[in-house]
């Protein structure tokens, strides 16, 4: 359909509800044509698939990372590519990968030579690391307790071999969140990034009347630390009760929270949202804290690099690192991944109880 | 010429092989004034290792309640150009697909009202426009309008359903996702617009319990496909996979979670009433196994992130539902739990945790559903249950122990 950006405007005869247009428009004709009716598929490469329909039409799907935040300038060549060679037919995936979809078989190769002349990284399907979901950062939120793309980044700099070539034994996915709202949802990925506080909210006496709502903020706690300061129409933050997670921020701007020294990452693993095998898992604490230090986060990467090691090392195939860990024991996970286990490991939140060991059965380590 | 600033910390960012936003930023920086602030403004933060936004106000489109976001940077006198750098969330077509003209539509449109940065795609599943300025914003959303295009949800509304890839490219989806994510968000139209719930709400829908989309994980309302029907199974090519060089016993038998596969080295046998429908065997005997009729949805309830009860999955409230168009029983289900959600939730409180709550019972008797085991991983193990006056007068066991 022809698109049109009129120059002048009449915002009055705006339709509204209209929601977004019919899919079947962007589908290539091979998927129109096949649509609901595939038969299989092969992982030709990391970073090439061919779907194979019960007619015998074929697709083949070429997969390139992108960081998400992407120019104009980007897209419009990734569409130049698509015209090329996949009849301007592309998709992204959940994970922000692009994808192009090519039906002619003989145009696969000479895309892919185009792509890596293009720098771009290709790979990504199977059993491997994938792109990073993750939320905006510094770059677009007034909570973020860290970046977010720097920190992709700089992981998929390091391991982006196992994105290219590498296999490991499942699928191994990253999550990054700038901050515990964890608008991507990074509780239930094989590694994971949450950019967390460790001091109090330093309330602004002086605007909290004037900003913020007082039942919404106490409500907004959840461990009832705050309660009416009516002498200074204000609050207060009980110090041993608040843990820092940030939320009355989110609804009272008269509590800000960010602290450059004190801010930082803690690092969740063993989470997964498949059904394959073992029933989907959240992912728990490996590593507590580790400061900011951008641009590329070197400590945060170490950490990392012990526990992605120690699975390639210790998993069987297929086990994602949740049920690698759940084999060995978290006693073994602290002891093949070198990282510390302290007090902060231990919840002491609602639910904590169901975490505790009620069994006299054990793994020595030492 | 753009402002152009000095980027230390961020240049960094260029070097090694992963595809890098700093480039992107720059490449918009160079034509948009916007951008440039937007670059320098995020070195700064890099430099003083702290957000420098504010709070989000209250911006929108005449009619709408939502699909802007208001960003304002602290920092407005030093960076101007994102005095003002508001989010446009624009609702994707379903499975994500494009193609070329589009794409160079938005990028036109972009150009001209906005920053030309983007997210493909924001965590919801909206393509995101990065920053613009108050006044664009009619404009903008009368073109997307006039192109077919419209707004996604934000605030306190049903945000923008999204979906697996599906049937479009996917042997496996057992339910037409795109459809159902189409037709569910023509269907609510009104509620993604104009925020009129205690708090968001969020559909997302997968073909198979594999759920490409972790609706599992992030969705109040979680459509996952599943099948009745026995796994069909073609032995040659469980053969061939074996010949291959696949361990069967290994991989397959000893990973079923029923224990309901035996192998003999020459065939696979599946005992399906005991299949928990995981997913496993199929995925990784791709060709070889596939699962057969009745298809539907395992429905299920209350995903949310950590605040403020702590991170929840959610939890199956009807085992199987046939999904077929036009998908009258899944709307019904959701007007009721809405309108009881509606009456009942707190400011800020997700549906999960309204029926944390106020009980499970309740929000079945709202929805008109019968308790049964597939909803639980156990039954509970405390002593202490509810009686009402109805439940007093009847007498089951006169029926079942007859």
């Amino acid at each position: 359909m022809p698109y049109v950006i009129p120059d002048v405007v009449d915002v009055k005869q705006r339709k509204t509800d209209i929601g977004p247009p019919h899919y079947k428009n962007f589908l290539p004709p091979v998927i129109q044509k096949n649509y609901g009716d595939w038969k299989t598929h092969e992982i030709l490469s990391p970073g090439l698939m061919v779907h194979i329909a019960n007619s015998g039409d074929k697709i083949w799907s070429v997969r390139v990372a992108s960081p998400r935040l992407l120019s104009t300038d980007t897209l419009r060549e990734i569409a130049d590519i698509a015209e090329k060679y996949c009849d301007g037919y592309f998709r992204f995936t959940t994970r922000n990968n692009i994808e192009f979809l090519v039906s002619d078989e003989s145009k696969v190769k000479p895309l892919m030579d185009e792509l890596a002349a293009k720098k771009y990284m290709i790979g990504g399907i199977g059993s491997r690391v994938s792109n990073i979901v993750h939320t905006q950062g510094w770059i677009h939120c007034h909570s973020a307790a860290v970046d977010a793309s720097a920190l992709v980044k700089a992981i998929m700099d390091e391991f982006a071999d196992y994105f290219t070539t590498k296999d490991t034994p499942n699928k191994v996915r990253f999550a990054v969140a700038c901050c515990t709202n964890m608008c991507g949802a990074v509780h239930c990925s094989d590694i994971a990034y949450v950019g967390i506080h460790r001091k109090l909210p330093r309330i602004d006496h002086d605007n909290f009347k004037n900003l913020c709502e007082l039942p919404t903020t106490m409500a907004s706690c959840p461990t009832a630390a705050i309660t009416p300061d009516p002498a200074k129409k204000s609050i207060k933050i009980n110090a041993e009760k608040c843990m820092y997670c940030g939320n009355c921020f989110s609804v009272c701007p008269a509590l800000p929270i960010a602290d450059p020294e004190n801010d930082g990452v803690a690092i969740v693993v063993g989470g997964k949202v498949g059904n394959l095998r073992k029933p989907p898992m959240f992912s728990k604490l490996a590593v507590a804290y580790l400061p900011n230090t951008p641009p590329r986060w070197p400590e945060v990467i170490k950490a990392t690099k012990k526990i992605f090691d120690a699975y390639i090392a210790g998993a069987k195939k297929h086990e994602r690192v949740g049920e690698w860990i759940e084999r060995i024991g978290w006693e073994k996970f602290f002891v093949v991944t070198g990282l510390p286990f302290t007090f902060q490991h231990i919840d002491d939140w609602t639910y904590a109880f169901k975490t505790f060991r009620t069994t006299a059965q054990i793994k020595w380590t030492k | 010429m753009t402002k152009k600033y000095d980027t230390p910390l961020l240049d960094e960012l260029e070097k090694g092989p992963f595809p890098s936003f700093v480039t992107e930023m720059k490449k918009a920086a160079a034509k948009n004034a916007m951008a440039a602030d937007e670059l320098g403004q995020l070195e700064k933060s890099f430099r003083d290792k702290v957000t420098y936004w504010k709070h989000g106000g209250i911006v929108g489109v005449r009619g709408y309640g939502g699909g802007v976001i208001g960003r304002y940077s602290q920092l407005a006198d030093e960076f101007p150009g994102v005095a003002h750098f508001h989010t446009v969330r624009v609702n994707q077509p379903s499975g994500l697909f494009y193609t070329s003209e589009t794409m160079k539509f938005f990028c036109d449109l972009w150009d001209k009202y906005g920053s030309g940065l983007t997210n493909f795609h924001g965590s919801t599943g909206d393509i995101i426009f990065l920053g613009t300025v108050t006044d664009n914003l009619e404009p903008l959303a009368t073109i997307l309008s006039m192109n077919g295009f419209d707004l996604g949800g934000s605030g306190s509304a049903m945000r923008t359903p999204s979906c697996c890839v599906g049937p479009a490219r996917c042997e496996w989806s057992m339910i037409d996702t795109l459809d159902i994510t189409y037709d569910l968000t023509q269907e609510f139209q009104d509620e993604l617009h104009r925020p009129q719930f205690p708090y968001k709400f969020k559909i997302k829908t997968v073909g198979c319990p594999v759920d490409c989309n972790a609706s599992i994980a992030r969705a109040d309302l979680s459509i996952i496909g599943t099948w009745k029907g026995p796994i069909a199974i073609d032995q040659d090519k469980v053969k061939d996979y074996a010949k291959k060089g696949m361990n069967i016993q290994e991989e397959i038998v000893n990973f079923c979670p029923g224990k309901c596969i035996t192998w003999d080295g020459n065939t696979l046998t599946i005992n399906n009433s005991d299949c928990l429908h995981c997913m496993h065997c199929i995925t990784k005997l791709a060709g070889a196994l596939k699962p057969t009729p009745p298809f539907g949805a395992v429905i299920l309830i209350g995903a949310k992130a950590p605040f403020v009860i702590g991170a929840t999955l959610s939890w199956v409230i009807v085992p199987f539902m046939e999904m077929k168009p036009p998908y009258q029983e899944i709307k019904d289900l959701i007007r009721n739990m809405w309108d009881w959600w509606n009456e009942y939730g707190k400011n800020r409180e997700r549906i999960g945790e309204l029926i944390l709550r106020r009980g499970m019972r309740e929000f079945l008797e709202v929805c008109g559903l019968e308790p049964t085991p597939e909803m639980v991983k156990e039954p509970r193990n405390d002593p202490f249950w509810f009686w009402t006056e109805e439940d007093l007068e009847k007498k089951p066991w006169e029926e079942y122990l007859k």
